[in-house]
């Protein structure tokens, strides 16, 4: 059960986590309990992920390069062809879409060279072709996400 | 411009900051550089927009926004940059991308995601979306989630890549 002092950490520190030696303790001290309070807390949001990790997001293509993949598989062929994309650790975020291009992933790669045989070495595994998306901009303020707890 | 031991940085905190009191120094353990050190480059990152947002990484299916949405338009390109900016400001869309157009079977360029509780809210944001952006003409098809197979942070790789050069985007 998330208690408004979860609500509270969920919402307001996704964005500017405090950079200082302390964070906890400051997090803390903004919503006058204590450090130990607040880490138990996170503990607890972890421990029932809700929260995947306190981390970064990284703006794609600055270390490394990557691309969003669309694949076009008939829905029998579709979980062998998935495993064949899953087995690569170049590629993340693999989902089924409602689509006739329903296989969608990002894969990412140190260079473009790597990139392009990862994608090739799946089009040659299961016999599809890839089509890539890469990024070209990104138009989005990366504000986290703001949880709506009323309804 | 970026060096290795910023490249370690990101890496190591692909794994999330540790619950302890001085999660930083942590790090800087881990790195061999003072606390002092890992909080300056982090500031830096995040100043140079390399690190985009630092903070808590929410599971949206475990809060209950359990429908997910991407949604392509085919907008034609010089109307692109002014929409895109009209959609980002929208609460509810978690992401606005420009990709290439992946030819006649593709014809779309700007990709939206929109997370929801479930699939009539997203449906709804959507339609809120297409009116307040003036989108109803366009081309547009609405790809919810079905399946994950695969869902990991994205992971990079630095430790025995000490040479590679950062590109600029």
């Amino acid at each position: 059960m998330l208690t408004p002092m979860h609500k509270q950490l969920l919402n307001d520190y996704q964005q500017d986590f405090p950079l200082s030696p302390t964070p906890y303790k400051d997090i803390a001290l903004s919503l006058g309990i204590t450090e130990d309070e607040v880490l138990l807390a996170f503990n607890e949001l972890a421990n029932e992920q809700f929260i995947s990790r306190i981390g970064s997001i990284i703006v794609p293509n600055h270390i490394g390069v990557s691309t969003l993949v669309a694949m076009a598989i008939p829905n029998e062929q579709l979980q062998i062809v998935a495993d064949i994309v899953s087995h690569y650790p170049e590629v993340n975020h693999n989902y089924e879409r409602e689509n006739r291009f329903n296989l969608w992933f990002v894969l990412i790669a140190k260079d473009d060279e790597d990139l392009q045989s990862v994608i090739e070495a799946i089009e040659i595994e299961s016999g599809f072709k890839a089509m890539q998306l890469p990024l070209l901009e990104d138009y989005f303020i990366n504000l986290g996400f703001e949880m709506d707890f009323d309804d | 411009m970026i060096d290795f031991t910023d490249r370690q940085l990101i890496e190591v905190l692909q794994d999330g900051l540790a619950k302890v009191s001085r999660p930083y120094a942590l790090i800087g353990q881990q790195l061999d550089i003072t606390e002092d050190e890992v909080i300056v480059r982090l500031t830096r990152l995040k100043q140079l927009g390399l690190i985009k947002r630092l903070g808590v990484i929410v599971n949206h299916g475990k809060l209950g926004y359990r429908s997910n949405a991407m949604v392509v338009f085919d907008v034609p390109n010089y109307l692109v940059a002014q929409i895109a900016g009209h959609v980002s400001q929208l609460s509810f869309v978690n992401l606005c991308y420009l990709r290439p157009r992946g030819g006649e079977q593709w014809p779309y360029n700007l990709y939206c995601m929109i997370h929801g509780k479930n699939r009539e809210k997203v449906l709804q944001q959507l339609e809120h979306l297409i009116d307040c952006c003036g989108l109803s003409s366009i081309k547009r098809e609405v790809l919810f989630s079905r399946k994950c197979f695969k869902q990991r942070g994205a992971i990079y790789k630095v430790s025995l890549e000490q040479k590679k050069v950062v590109s600029d985007g």
